[in-house]
């Protein structure tokens, strides 16, 4: 009950909502890890996934690559970049794009490859071109498992920007951090709930997002898609 | 890279990973031996299965550092702080791909079974189980490589297996230590993710030359 | 209706998780502190913390003692509950420092004895401070020398009328300290425009005032880098740092005549100027700090070869 009020003045106090440690501005900083890393993730990764699976080829080698890209610790990466890039958002954002790459690429892929291939076959027959077929059917069709695995990626990279302030940063993981070095336990419990609510948000901002760009004929199937698509 | 450091230091390093697979090992045990009896009340009383995604789904959510942080006056700064959250982690992968696992086995299959005179329980251990191991093992894939990629953060808290050597290598400024770490987790975790896929294997069988 | 049962079904599930992992949990604690005689030796999370440990765990394991190292843990408000709790032993301590934390910053002294003395008063029951070294490494504040220049800045004192026109960037610690910014603010009215939390001055803050991510930093008067980098380190003009003699804080559980012997000769010998060479070798010759204690307890004589 005691961290209950505590909780309560951190979040009320006047000083929490302005200045350049406010939580507007630590909100702001963490959501723009997150658009540019899932938004490089997603112009890097979509191709990727596209082209391995019309094309049917290297595929293997596209999933286990990706598969070893989740292994790679996110802690690690960004400490490492930090020797290189100092204190920049470079660091944070290759660390949060090698975590946001494998759920997309692996979606894309098994997406379109899971096209049945009479579908396909009678596209090409209709005298649509590789391209075409891949723009008017393969694409549409799997896009509940596209945005799936977007939304699958913004989610732990909303998580996991918290390790940007371990090297300076800002963003939401600086009440964390700080809250630690000073042992202030209701600082970063207000910070993890802001980071869960964060995350909870861009779930369901993209699951809007999937409203608008998943044909109207597969929506239905796009809730077993999204679970469909962790387990792969 | 300062190869005459690794040279030096192969004892300790050995001894961090021997930490990290302890620090990888219990929690997914953990998890699993937790994740399993809920999976199955999930589908006895499919009415469980959405708040029980749902609420891990919502721990999901929650930054691992702040966890482990909030657990440091309760359990100190000793391995059960990561244990705990690293177990919490593990819990919706665990519960969706065993609950969707066994949802897959042909219903027909099921039926044959009850026909044959298969007591429930017999069914689901001789029967459900084995055709969903795939499935299950999948998630105890992606639970392990996650877990194994985890643990480096809680060397932050007094923990960390190979972490340490991230952490030492951040506060030394000598990025030798901390490629070391990096290479060393990645590695364990795609020998992790091999053996749960051999262990797969040999216990499947019957699907051999299928991926 | 749906909705609370599913709600109190979420509930009597997180009950069920909470108390799983913690039964499972607990069978499976790994190494304790304390138990079985050996010394469980910690550190802060900055480098001359690690050599300090290291030393203290030679210098035991030489006279016989067995020792285990849990270094880098994290900063004092982390690692001195541990010490409290017993999963440490043993922690390399700065006198002022830990009076300041103990004290709740209301300490007034700053000379080394008194300082000293008023820290046993303050330390917890079943905490002992041993004989403080005549080594001191005090929080400083350094500015790059074209900022020096610019400003004209030697001391403290010199930054209170510009500060409010620059930034200072130091361990997230620093914003609620005594010696940190409320001390500043009370001592020498520096107040500044902004205070950016880094790290224990380590890599970031070095790399956040080399590049000019921050005007000031935060460090330790006994660092390498200071010198390596040209830095300009200010003179506390007013002694708001107080008395920061290096001491070992151990648990009375693990003290005994050879182990107060071992670590008092430690003491005995170290100086400010061997600590600022202990840290240059780390920090600046990437030299392992175990290495580094183990050469310095072996040129003084206080281990055998």
């Amino acid at each position: 009950m005691e961290l209950v009020a505590q909780l309560l003045d951190w979040f009320t106090a006047p000083a929490q909502w302005t200045g350049s440690s406010g939580i507007p501005v630590r909100v702001l900083e963490h959501v723009l890890y997150t658009v540019a890393a899932t938004g490089v993730a997603v112009v890097v990764g979509l191709p990727i996934g596209l082209a391995v699976g019309h094309t049917g080829r290297g595929g293997t080698v596209a999933v286990n690559t990706t598969n070893v890209g989740r292994a790679i610790p996110s802690f690690g990466i960004i400490v490492l970049f930090f020797f290189i890039f100092g204190i920049d958002p470079v660091p944070a954002v290759i660390m949060l794009v090698a975590l946001a790459l494998p759920p997309i690429v692996t979606n894309t892929y098994v997406g379109v490859r899971s096209v049945a291939p009479a579908v396909t076959d009678s596209a090409a027959g209709m005298g649509l071109t590789g391209w075409q077929v891949l723009r008017e059917v393969e694409i549409p069709a799997a896009m509940p498992l596209i945005m799936a695995g977007i939304r699958t990626s913004a989610v732990q990279v909303v998580a996991t920007a918290t390790l940007a302030a371990y090297i300076g940063l800002g963003g939401l993981g600086r009440y964390i951090f700080d809250g630690l070095s000073q042992q202030v336990l209701n600082q970063v419990v207000g910070g993890a709930i802001l980071v869960a609510l964060l995350a909870l948000a861009t779930e369901l901002a993209l699951g809007r997002v999937q409203r608008l760009v998943v044909p109207r004929g597969l929506q239905a199937r796009s809730r077993q898609a999204a679970l469909d698509a962790k387990l792969t | 890279m300062d190869w005459a450091w690794v040279g030096e230091n192969l004892g300790r390093i050995r001894g961090y990973a021997l930490q990290h697979l302890f620090l990888t090992a219990v929690p997914v045990a953990a998890g699993f031996v937790l994740a399993f009896p809920m999976s199955l009340a999930a589908i006895r009383w499919r009415r469980l299965y959405a708040p029980l995604l749902g609420f891990t789904g919502m721990l999901f959510t929650i930054p691992s550092i702040a966890l482990f942080v909030l657990l440091i006056p309760v359990t100190g700064l000793g391995p059960l702080t990561a244990i705990v959250p690293l177990t919490i982690y593990t819990l919706l992968i665990l519960i969706r791909n065993t609950v969707e696992g066994l949802d897959g086995v042909d219903p027909d299959v099921r039926e044959a079974a009850e026909a044959m005179g298969y007591t429930r329980g017999r069914r689901l251990l001789g029967v459900e189980l084995p055709l969903a191991l795939p499935v299950i093992v999948a998630g105890l894939r992606i639970a392990t490589v996650t877990t194994v990629g985890l643990v480096t953060i809680t060397a932050l808290i007094g923990a960390g297996g190979l972490g340490r050597l991230i952490v030492d290598g951040f506060t030394l400024f000598f990025p030798t230590s901390v490629v070391v770490g990096v290479v060393l987790s990645v590695a364990f975790a795609v020998a992790a993710d091999l053996v749960l896929l051999a262990g797969q294997k040999a216990l499947t069988p019957w699907r051999a030359g299928r991926a | 209706m749906r909705f609370r049962r599913s709600t109190l079904a979420a509930v009597i599930l997180l009950l069920a998780v909470l108390t799983g992992a913690c039964a499972g949990g607990d069978a499976l604690e790994g190494g304790g502190g304390g138990s079985g005689g050996t010394v469980v030796v910690g550190s802060a999370n900055f480098p001359e913390q690690l050599v300090l440990a290291n030393m203290y765990a030679q210098a035991l394991e030489d006279v016989g003692v067995k020792t285990k190292t849990r270094l880098n843990l994290g900063s004092r408000e982390v690692v001195f509950p541990a010490l409290r709790s017993g999963e440490i032993n043993l922690l390399p301590e700065y006198t002022g420092a830990l009076l300041d934390h103990l004290a709740g910053g209301e300490s007034t002294v700053t000379e080394p004895d008194p300082v000293y003395e008023a820290l046993q008063e303050e330390l917890p029951e079943g905490l002992v401070a041993l004989e403080p070294a005549e080594a001191q490494d005090k929080d400083g504040l350094a500015v790059l020398p074209e900022t020096a220049e610019e400003h004209d800045l030697a001391t403290y004192s010199d930054l209170a009328p510009v500060a409010g026109d620059m930034s200072v960037g130091g361990p997230p610690e620093m914003e609620t300290r005594e010696v940190g910014l409320p001390g500043l603010k009370k001592v020498y009215g520096i107040e500044f425009a902004e205070f950016v939390p880094l790290d224990t001055a380590g890599p970031v803050t070095w790399e956040a005032l080399q590049s000019g991510n921050v005007d000031v930093a935060r460090v330790f008067t006994t660092q390498g880098i200071i010198e390596a980098r040209d830095w300009v380190l200010l003179e506390d003009d007013k002694d708001l740092a107080p008395a920061q003699e290096i001491v070992p804080v151990i648990a009375e559980d693990s003290l005994s005549s050879e182990v107060e012997t071992a670590l008092n000769e430690v003491s005995e010998t170290l100086t400010t100027e061997d600590l600022t060479d202990l840290n240059k070798q780390v920090e600046i010759d990437k030299r392992d700090p175990a290495a580094v204690a183990r050469g310095y307890l072996r040129e003084k004589g206080l281990v055998g070869e």
